[in-house]
């Protein structure tokens, strides 16, 4: 402290600055925003906000990468004027359901029209089944016939009244060609000595079992106790055998990339990012997982605005963008798997190279050959916290 | 003026006010409400209810006594090294460091101004299978020919004494460079070695910035769950990572208050342990 800051003057500045600190204004400082929900969400204003505030996962969506601009927001903007407040702040569901369920649970908005949750985690259902999601406006959204038909009735949402999907993926194996001949089934990644401590699992439940179960001949859209156990103990059995390294969640791939890792338990789409030509992916023999990400309306969003926005991504032409950027004005896409139909026929005229890529359009033959995780079993508590333990302990 | 003469007895509790004031919002209250939580059952799917449910604490020493035994331990090992690594560092730039002391410092300090996560990540780097590290290693056969660090006990330890470091070097550079200089000659002028005026009297007088070190790095160190995550194997998992799955996967909010309150519980302890051992008058710095 200096020597012209007295002790008079420190206790001065110190009534000056309690001043500001009185009880209710910090109490009220820790409620966070207020509850917007009345304001913002009459279902029958058709009238477009201002702004559209979207949350996605990282490098999920078109990219210019040299104007640092999302080229199909951009034309959004142009052909509707509401400006979309784009925020990547997405990483994984836990976390941020875990973020966004205090102010829900108390009936306060989160200041967000849209939101990403994954089906094979136990939150996208849990969203609606708390009501905690709002229905979509569906007068808004013609364009919902294009979407795929594998898509129309799922589980957690039998007639897509509240959500619709923004990507799908699909779980496999990845392997390094320069350190391992191909891996192709569970029971070699699972097993196989000269893989030992050189693979690693996805810690997400429903794409590992999904994958592990089918190995095992047992349908992982209905789990039963038997199932369930008979795949977490080859799980167990390789975790304890050293023979998985970790588990991860997308930070498996640089591992991969820099040759740590031989194989591992992947996403195709991360696989399609890298693209490097020595990373192979496949749907594992006795098949793989089918996921989806799908788009949500929150408590207190603004239906209208974002129906309108979902009507805009159901446009092939933009789910074409979205999905394959345009060589030729420099953007990169998406390269998962699309939901809605006629992109590809839109995307062979702009950017055939990743029209014909099967890792993002995938043949009849992969479709076939993955399965959807039983979303009964995504909610059991007793499945849940035995594989968090394995996960995790 | 005339005031604070009337009322001297109340100048401190004035001074002491605006702190007390944010403890007590920010930590007093939300601690009470993670003990209130911890006592609950139910789960988040039905809601939770309070009912005195002790047993999560029980459960929670029977299911993952390991995980928090290897935390104190990892923690223990890490702040030891840290100290190892620092003192000499720390003494050199007191007595050797002359006008560039402050530039020394800045060097310890500089990583830091990275963020937690990428340091963490740099180690996965440092430590690949196919990096320079295992490599030298494995020719000098410390390391088998299939030998690894990332994803063992090895590479958790390693990344938290790194993260941890300054929070070890700079209470004991506060320490060192306050040391007058010249009671080190006195001692010399005693017939002291070198060695023994370090022991009489450097060591003694450095104290409080060991023991601050160690707090600063060891009390962190036992919650963290990022090193385990990212260097380590399931095997090396530490009681953060149980906890923040509780939180934020399983949604089992007593459960994880309850954790936390055990993890605090067992770092009081082992705090208490340690100052009654070196004295509690080095946690002050007024000599004994």
């Amino acid at each position: 402290m200096t020597n012209a800051l007295n002790r008079r003057e420190l206790l001065r500045r110190a009534a000056a600055g309690g001043a500001f600190l009185t009880v209710p204004g910090v109490l009220a400082a820790c409620g966070g925003s207020s509850n917007k929900a009345a304001g913002t969400t009459s279902s029958g204003d058709k009238t477009l906000a201002k702004t559209l505030r979207f949350s996605n996962w990282t490098l999920y969506i078109d990219t210019n990468n040299k104007k640092k601009t999302h080229p199909s927001l951009a034309e959004f903007q142009k052909k509707y004027g509401t400006h979309v407040q784009y925020t990547e702040d997405i990483n994984d569901n836990a976390s941020y359901f875990g973020k966004i369920q205090g102010p829900l649970s108390r009936g306060q908005s989160i200041d967000r029209d849209i939101v990403v949750l994954t089906d094979n985690d136990r939150y996208l259902s849990l969203m609606i089944k708390k009501g905690w999601a709002e229905k979509l406006d569906k007068s808004a959204i013609p364009n919902i016939k294009n979407l795929v038909d594998v898509q129309l009735h799922p589980g957690f949402d039998p007639n897509r009244e509240y959500s619709l999907p923004w990507q799908s993926g699909m779980t496999g194996i990845a392997y390094n060609d320069k350190l391992t001949d191909p891996v192709l089934s569970i029971d070699d990644l699972l097993t196989n000595p000269k893989l030992k401590g050189k693979i690693t699992v996805l810690n997400s439940m429903g794409d590992a079992l999904t994958c592990v179960m089918l190995a095992n001949g047992d349908d992982p859209t209905k789990v039963t106790d038997a199932s369930f156990n008979k795949a977490f103990n080859q799980i167990k059995k390789a975790v304890d055998s050293k023979q998985i390294r970790q588990f991860t969640g997308n930070d498996y791939a640089p591992l991969l990339a820099k040759g740590d890792l031989s194989a591992a338990m992947s996403w195709s789409g991360d696989i399609a990012q890298i693209g490097n030509t020595h990373i192979h992916w496949n749907v594992p023999t006795a098949g793989g997982a089918l996921w989806t990400d799908n788009m949500l309306i929150p408590k207190g969003g603004n239906i209208y605005t974002a129906s309108v926005y979902m009507n805009y991504v159901y446009d092939p032409k933009v789910a074409a963008q979205i999905e394959g950027g345009n060589p030729k004005t420099g953007d990169t896409g998406v390269y998962y798997i699309c939901p809605v139909k006629g992109a590809r026929e839109a995307l062979l005229k702009t950017d055939p190279a990743i029209a014909k890529n099967v890792l993002i359009f995938p043949t009849k033959k992969m479709l076939d050959n993955v399965k959807i995780f039983d979303s009964n079993a995504l909610n059991n508590q007793k499945y849940l916290t035995a594989w968090q333990n394995l996960v995790s302990g | 003026m005339g005031l604070f003469h009337r009322h001297r007895q109340l100048t401190p509790y004035l001074l002491l006010a605006p702190g007390v004031l944010w403890l007590t919002v920010f930590f007093v209250v939300p601690l009470g409400f993670l003990a209130y939580q911890s006592l609950e059952s139910g789960n988040f799917d039905v809601g939770y209810s309070f009912t005195w449910a002790w047993g999560n604490y029980w459960d929670a020493l029977r299911n993952y006594r390991g995980q928090f035994i290897r935390s104190l331990e990892y923690a223990g090992i890490a702040t030891l090294l840290a100290l190892l690594l620092s003192y000499p560092v720390a003494y050199w730039i007191a007595f050797r460091g002359g006008r560039w002391k402050n530039l020394l410092l800045l060097f310890i300090v500089a990583p830091f101004f990275v963020t937690y996560l990428i340091r963490t990540l740099a180690w996965e780097t440092i430590l690949a299978d196919h990096g320079f590290v295992v490599h030298t290693l494995q020719h000098l056969h410390v390391l088998g020919p299939s030998g690894r660090l990332l994803a063992t006990s090895t590479a958790v330890v390693t990344g938290i004494t790194y993260n941890f470091l300054p929070f070890m070097a700079l209470p004991l550079y506060v320490s060192l460079e306050q040391i007058d200089e010249r009671l080190l000659e006195a001692a010399q002028d005693l017939y002291a070695s070198k060695w023994k005026a370090f022991v009489k009297v450097t060591l003694p007088l450095s104290l409080p910035g060991v023991v601050a070190g160690t707090l600063l790095t060891f009390i962190p160190a036992a919650g963290d769950f990022i090193n385990a995550q990212l260097l380590g194997s399931p095997q090396n998992h530490m009681i953060g990572n149980v906890i923040q799955s509780k939180f934020l996967e399983l949604t089992d909010y007593p459960a994880a208050a309850a954790m936390s309150f055990i993890l605090m519980a067992g770092i009081l302890v082992a705090v208490v342990v340690y100052a009654r051992a070196v004295g509690t008058e080095q946690l002050t710095g007024t000599p004994g």
